[in-house]
C-alpha cells in the first residue's frame, strides 16, 4: 500500500492474507470534474465495508467503477486476484472485450439507489431472469430459489405483482433478494436507502444486515451513520475523491483521527438527533 | 355562516338536485345538429354522389384485389421498415462512429426525399445501373441480374415504401430508445446481460410504449401513402377505382368507394392499436394489478 504513511490507513490482515477486491490508486474524471483521485481500498473474504463520506467525495463511482459500470483513467482493481475490466495481451495492457467483462461482472451484484428494477417483468422474473439466462441456472431451480428468497424477505406473496405495485421499501427489498439470486462473491450497494421515504428505510436496513450476518461480502455506500457502525466490520471514509480513513467499525467512530471525519461525524450526528426530536 | 342556513343544510337532501340549464350548451348543441344535418342532407340528396354505383363498386372483384394490394404493400413496407428503422435506430446511438455516421446518414437521405420522388427513382434504376451484380468487389461477379428484371412496379413500390418508412422508424424508436431511464441499463449491465439480450428484452419492451402511439399513425400514413404507388401503375386501391373511371366516367362515386375502404381500415387500425397499446403498458398502470386470493396487504 502507499497511504499506510498517513497513518489513516489500517488495513485488517486474514489468515490467507490475499483481498477479494483491491482498489488501488484508481482515478476517474468526468470532463473537468475529478470524482476519484487515487483511491484505494482493499476487501477480504465475509467483511462488511461501509463507505462513509459528503456527497460529491466519490462514493458511488468507486462502486460503480468496481462493477464496470464506469470505465477507470488510471490505477488498477483486481478481484480473486484477476485484473478488473483490462487484460494483457500482446505486450500490453488492452481494455477487456465485452464479453471478458460480463464474465468477471458475474461474480458480483449491485443494489442500486434507485432499485432499478425491470418495470416490465413480474418480481419473480426480475429474480430468476439473471440466474437463467446469465449462469444457466435451469427455470425450475430459479423459480423455487427466488421464492425462498422472498419468504425471507417477507414479499412471498408478491411474486406475480409488476414492481410499479410494491412501497419502495418493497422494490428495494425485491431489488436486494435479485443481487443475491446469482450468488455473487461480493455484493456492492450504492446507496441503498436514499432514494425512500424515511418510514421505508428500516425494513431495507434490516435486509441488508440480515445478509451481513449470513456472512456476505458486501461494501455499503450509504448515509445511515448508525446502520454503519451497527453492521460494518470496518468504515471507509471518503473525501474529495480520495479515501480519507479506513478503520475498524469502532475505532472510526470513537477515535476519528482527520479532521474531515470528526467534523462530518459530528455533523451527521447533529443531523439525526434534530431527525430524533 | 348563520345559525338557519345551517339548519337548512341538515334537512336538504342535494340527490333531489336538478340539472342546472346551460343555455351556451344548448344554442351550441343545436348549431352542431343542425350542421350534421346539413351535411348528411348534402350526401343524401345530392344525385352526383350516385349511391347506386358507390353500392354497385363497393364490393367490386377489381376493387377488392386493389384493396387487397394496399393493404399487402402496408404489411410489408411497415415489417421491412420497422426492421430496417430499428437497426438503424440502434445504429445512430452505437458508440462506434463509422456506424453512427452511416445510420444517420441513410436516414437523413431518405426522410429528405418524398416517397413519391423515390418511388419513380426506383422504378427506374434500370437507366442507372442496367445490371445488378453480386460479387467480389473489382473482382469476380458470383451471380448477375438484369435490373429490368427486378425492378417491377411491385419490388419497386416495396423498396420506396420500405425505405421510406425505414427512416421515420428509426426516429420514432430512437425517441423511446432514449425515453428508458439509463438505470435499466446500468442494472441489465450489472447483472451480466449481454447487449443483445439488453437491447432486445429490457429496452425494447419498455421504448414500446413510448413507440406504439406515432406507429400507429405510421402505419396510417403508409396505408394512405400506398396510393402514390399508382403512379407507377401498380394495382392498389387508388388504382383500382381509377382503372374504372376512366372507363365508366363515375369520378366522385369511384373516389368515395375508395374514401369508404380507406376510412373502414383505418378505423380498425386504430382499434388495434389501442389493444397494442394496452399491452404495452403492463407494469406501468396502477390499476390493472393481478390479484390471488391469499394476498394479504402489509401495513407499510
Amino acid at each position: 500500500m502507499t497511504m499506510e504513511s498517513s497513518g489513516l490507513i489500517v488495513q485488517p490482515r486474514m489468515a490467507d492474507g490475499s483481498p477479494l477486491l483491491r482498489v488501488s490508486n484508481v482515478r476517474k474524471r468526468f470532463g473537468d470534474q475529478v470524482a476519484l483521485d487515487g483511491a484505494s481500498l482493499d476487501v477480504y473474504e465475509g467483511e462488511v465495508v461501509a463507505i462513509l463520506g459528503p456527497s460529491g467525495s466519490g462514493k458511488s463511482t468507486l462502486v460503480r467503477c468496481i462493477d464496470q459500470l464506469e470505465s477507470i483513467d488510471g490505477g488498477s482493481m483486481s478481484f480473486e486476484g484477476e485484473l478488473l475490466g483490462f487484460e494483457e495481451t500482446r505486450g500490453h495492457l488492452r481494455p477487456l472485450t465485452d464479453a471478458g467483462r460480463r464474465r468477471q461482472r458475474r461474480r458480483m451484484s449491485m443494489v442500486f439507489q434507485q432499485f432499478n428494477l425491470f418495470p416490465h417483468w413480474t418480481v419473480l422474473r426480475n429474480i430468476t431472469e439473471a440466474p437463467m439466462r446469465v449462469h444457466g441456472v435451469s427455470a425450475a431451480e430459479a423459480r423455487q430459489r427466488a421464492l425462498e428468497l422472498l419468504e425471507r424477505i417477507g414479499l412471498a406473496d408478491k411474486a406475480d405483482a409488476y414492481p410499479r405495485h410494491l412501497s419502495g421499501g418493497q422494490q428495494q427489498r425485491v431489488a436486494i433478494a435479485r443481487a443475491v439470486a446469482v450468488r455473487p462473491r461480493i455484493l456492492l450497494f450504492d446507496e441503498p436507502t436514499s432514494a425512500l421515504d424515511p418510514e421505508l428505510v428500516d425494513e431495507v436496513l434490516q435486509t441488508v444486515k440480515s445478509l451481513a450476518a449470513a456472512g456476505h461480502t458486501m461494501v455499503v455506500v450509504t448515509h445511515e451513520v448508525a446502520f454503519a457502525r451497527e453492521v460494518a466490520d470496518r468504515c471507509v471514509f471518503m473525501a474529495d475523491g480520495r479515501v480519507v480513513e479506513d478503520r475498524p467499525a469502532d475505532d472510526f467512530f470513537t477515535d476519528p483521527r482527520s479532521e474531515r471525519l470528526r467534523t462530518f461525524l459530528t455533523r451527521s450526528g447533529r443531523s439525526q438527533n434534530e431527525v430524533a426530536d | 355562516m348563520t345559525t338557519d342556513s345551517v339548519e337548512a343544510a341538515a334537512v336538504v337532501d342535494v340527490e333531489s338536485a336538478r340539472a342546472r340549464v346551460q343555455p351556451l350548451r344548448i344554442i351550441g348543441g343545436l348549431l352542431l345538429a343542425s350542421v350534421v344535418l346539413a351535411a348528411l342532407w348534402f350526401l343524401v340528396s345530392n344525385e352526383r354522389f350516385e349511391w347506386p354505383v358507390v353500392a354497385e363498386y363497393l364490393f367490386n372483384g377489381s376493387v377488392l384485389v386493389g384493396l387487397g394490394m394496399s393493404l399487402m404493400l402496408t404489411a410489408i413496407g411497415m415489417v421491412l421498415g420497422s426492421a430496417l428503422g430499428t437497426f438503424l435506430a440502434a445504429g445512430q446511438l452505437s458508440d462506434f462512429w463509422p456506424l453512427r455516421m452511416a445510420c444517420m446518414g441513410f436516414v437523413g437521405l431518405f426522410r429528405g426525399i418524398p416517397p413519391l420522388v423515390q418511388l419513380i427513382f426506383w422504378y427506374n434504376l434500370a437507366y442507372l445501373l442496367p445490371r445488378i451484380t453480386v460479387g467480389v468487389p473489382f473482382g469476380p461477379e458470383l451471380f448477375s441480374w438484369s435490373t429490368n428484371d427486378l425492378i417491377t412496379p411491385i419490388t419497386a413500390a416495396i423498396i420506396g415504401l420500405s425505405l421510406h418508412e425505414a427512416a421515420y422508424m428509426a426516429e420514432i424508436i430512437r425517441a423511446g430508445i432514449l425515453s428508458v431511464d439509463q438505470g435499466q441499463r446500468d442494472a441489465a449491465s450489472a447483472m451480466g446481460f449481454s447487449r443483445w439480450h439488453t437491447f432486445t428484452r429490457i429496452i425494447l419492451p419498455q421504448a414500446m410504449r413510448v413507440i406504439i402511439p406515432p406507429t400507429g399513425s405510421q402505419v396510417i400514413a403508409l396505408l394512405k401513402g400506398t396510393s402514390l404507388v399508382s403512379v407507377i401503375a401498380m394495382g392498389d386501391l387508388l388504382h383500382a377505382v381509377q382503372v374504372i373511371y376512366n372507363r365508366t366516367y363515375d369520378v366522385v362515386p369511384m373516389l368515395i368507394v375508395a374514401v369508404i375502404w380507406y376510412l373502414a381500415v383505418v378505423t380498425v387500425l386504430t382499434v388495434i392499436q389501442r389493444r397494442v397499446e394496452e399491452h404495452f403498458g403492463r407494469g406501468t398502470s396502477r390499476v390493472t394489478v393481478k390479484r390471488t386470493a391469499r394476498v394479504k396487504e402489509r401495513p407499510l
